[in-house]
């Protein structure tokens, strides 16, 4: 399959500009022959939002969602956007549409809300982390923060998910001589996710400037087999197209078969029997 | 405390040209005084936007030294910025004489001010915004002037120590002599930074680097092997300007208080 890693930086709190720009861009993917287009956390709203949570937030019925679903005729999307629940609750959310339907709407379950975030006070969290099928095998998505939760990927791998996506929007901090933390945080995840759950991953993260605070970009694409498959440039508003195999999986589940020897029931009798604070 | 050069000069270059360029603006104002804060600032301003949109102005008063003038206009050359010379002094020297037994300090936090009113002049003149050039370690101790010389629209270095200030402006091809001098704030003759404050940047920046970054805590500190007394004085004096790092105080009676519970980017909606 066919991918474009929509590397791009919104404008706070303008959802119908941001519409246009990922409608463009959207355009563009089909155009090149794309059969998913993956843009970053919260494309349609920007990062930052406080106040302004309450003022982009939508649900299925907003007539830029239903502008998303009649492009999805098309192409696969993965978009990032506050979602307001009909208990008027309010997530950070991303939603898989395709053939004019949501396949799945994840909701962000872990809310980084330390150092430079506060998505808690904002946001509801969401409470379930779910594989979808879709026509390219079965899919997870992560958004951000959830990645670094081994439970989350555990629960997306015991689901048999083939690929996982990752909507991002993380920070550029901690700039010092040994590189970048947070990029090397996030390479060093990307790579040992795709290898060790043997799944094809695409992260895409955004680029753009909020109040001083930079977000990176480096959007990237890895095989199964955890080898990097193509990188965006940090900083750089472009987007890269990569080819995803989807028999990278089956090559490295027969040569390294981890999900076929995993133990599962050793976790459950742990969460039974001595975890869970016991 | 090492930066990674060249990831340091992308993200300061980016920020310049996306908070500028994100609401309608070309040009970036700010003043060059000779030292080598403003000369960074200067040097990443022209990097992002090109020297042409760089708006440079050296504000002397009569007690500057020509050492500052003359650096400052060899930091603008390099960079091929806009340089004009503002002298400042005609604009105090009519409040000064209103004012006989006025003191060092209050002097020096008049002019910083004056500049202030010359630099958001000049901004609405030419269309840019203004550029800050505290450094993180100055910020912190508070060494600057509230409304003077810490205000701006955008500070490029303000999350970088003086000695990564120092590390920066080497890699960027800062005029030598204004790399190697001593930091002043050239408010009279011989002035210099570091006898003001009592110890020197590396100290405060070592210092500051494990008690901030490394949020280590005073008895840690001083475990660590730095002076007891020079933690508290730093430890202190952090403490004590928060106000100058913080928006005015608003007293809270509604639902929603501006800073408080009304709270928005400035970036809103760009």
């Amino acid at each position: 399959m066919k991918v474009h890693l929509a590397q791009m930086k919104p404008i706070l709190g303008n959802l119908e500009k941001n519409a246009e720009n990922h409608f463009k861009i959207i355009e563009q993917a089909v155009e090149e022959g794309c059969d998913l287009v993956v843009f970053p956390e919260l494309s349609l709203t920007g990062y930052y939002l406080l106040d302004l949570v309450y003022d982009v937030a939508m649900d299925e019925t907003h007539p830029v969602y239903q502008r998303f679903l009649e492009y999805s005729n098309e192409i696969a999307i993965v978009f990032g956007f506050v979602y307001e629940s009909r208990e008027k609750l309010f997530y950070n959310a991303a939603s898989f549409v395709h053939r004019g339907k949501t396949v799945h709407l994840h909701k962000k379950v872990y809310l980084p809300d330390y150092t430079l975030f506060e998505e808690g006070r904002y946001f509801a969290a969401g409470n379930s982390i779910e594989a979808f099928d879709t026509e390219f095998g079965k899919c997870g998505i992560l958004v951000c923060e959830d990645v670094f939760h081994l439970s989350s990927l555990y629960i997306l791998s015991q689901s048999g998910v083939q690929n996982i996506i990752i909507p991002s929007n993380s920070p550029a901090r901690g700039n010092l001589e040994q590189g970048h933390d947070a990029s090397n945080t996030w390479q060093t995840s990307n790579r040992y996710i795709a290898g060790v759950l043997t799944v094809n991953l695409v992260f895409v993260n955004r680029v753009g400037v909020e109040d001083g605070v930079s977000f990176w970009g480096g959007s990237e694409a890895y095989d199964a087999k955890g080898r990097r498959l193509a990188a965006a440039d940090m900083f750089k508003e472009e987007g890269i197209t990569v080819e995803v195999d989807h028999d990278s999986v089956r090559r490295a589940r027969i040569e390294t078969p981890f999900l076929r020897d995993e133990k599962s029931f050793i976790v459950r009798n742990f969460l039974n029997e001595e975890g869970c604070g016991k | 405390m090492k930066l990674n050069l060249d990831l340091t000069v992308d993200i300061l270059t980016n920020f310049i040209k996306d908070e500028t360029e994100k609401i309608g603006l070309k040009n970036v104002v700010l003043g060059l005084s000779g030292g080598i804060d403003s000369a960074l600032s200067a040097a990443l301003a022209a990097k992002a936007l090109g020297g042409n949109r760089v708006y440079a102005y050296c504000m002397p008063y009569k007690l500057s030294s020509d050492e500052s003038l003359k650096d400052a206009m060899k930091v603008a050359e390099t960079f091929r910025l806009n340089f004009d010379v503002i002298e400042i002094t005609p604009m105090v020297d009519p409040y000064f004489d209103m004012i006989p037994d006025i003191d060092k300090l209050r002097m020096g936090n008049v002019m910083a001010r004056q500049r202030m009113i010359c630099l958001f002049d000049m901004s609405a003149k030419v269309a840019g915004l203004v550029l800050g050039t505290s450094n993180k370690t100055e910020l912190l101790l508070g060494y600057g002037t509230w409304y003077g010389d810490l205000a701006s629209a955008l500070n490029p270095i303000g999350d970088l120590y003086k000695t990564q200030v120092w590390e920066l402006s080497e890699y960027l091809g800062i005029p030598q002599s204004v790399v190697d001098k001593a930091p002043t704030a050239d408010l009279w003759v011989g002035q210099t930074d570091e006898q003001e404050l009592g110890f020197t940047y590396r100290q405060a920046d070592d210092l500051l680097y494990a008690m901030v970054d490394e949020r280590r805590r005073i008895p840690e500190l001083i475990g660590m092997g730095f002076e007891e007394e020079l933690v508290k004085k730093v430890a202190e004096k952090v403490r004590r300007n928060q106000f100058k790092r913080n928006m005015t105080v608003i007293a809270k009676v509604s639902q929603r208080t501006i800073g408080r519970d009304f709270r928005y980017c400035r970036d809103w909606g760009y």
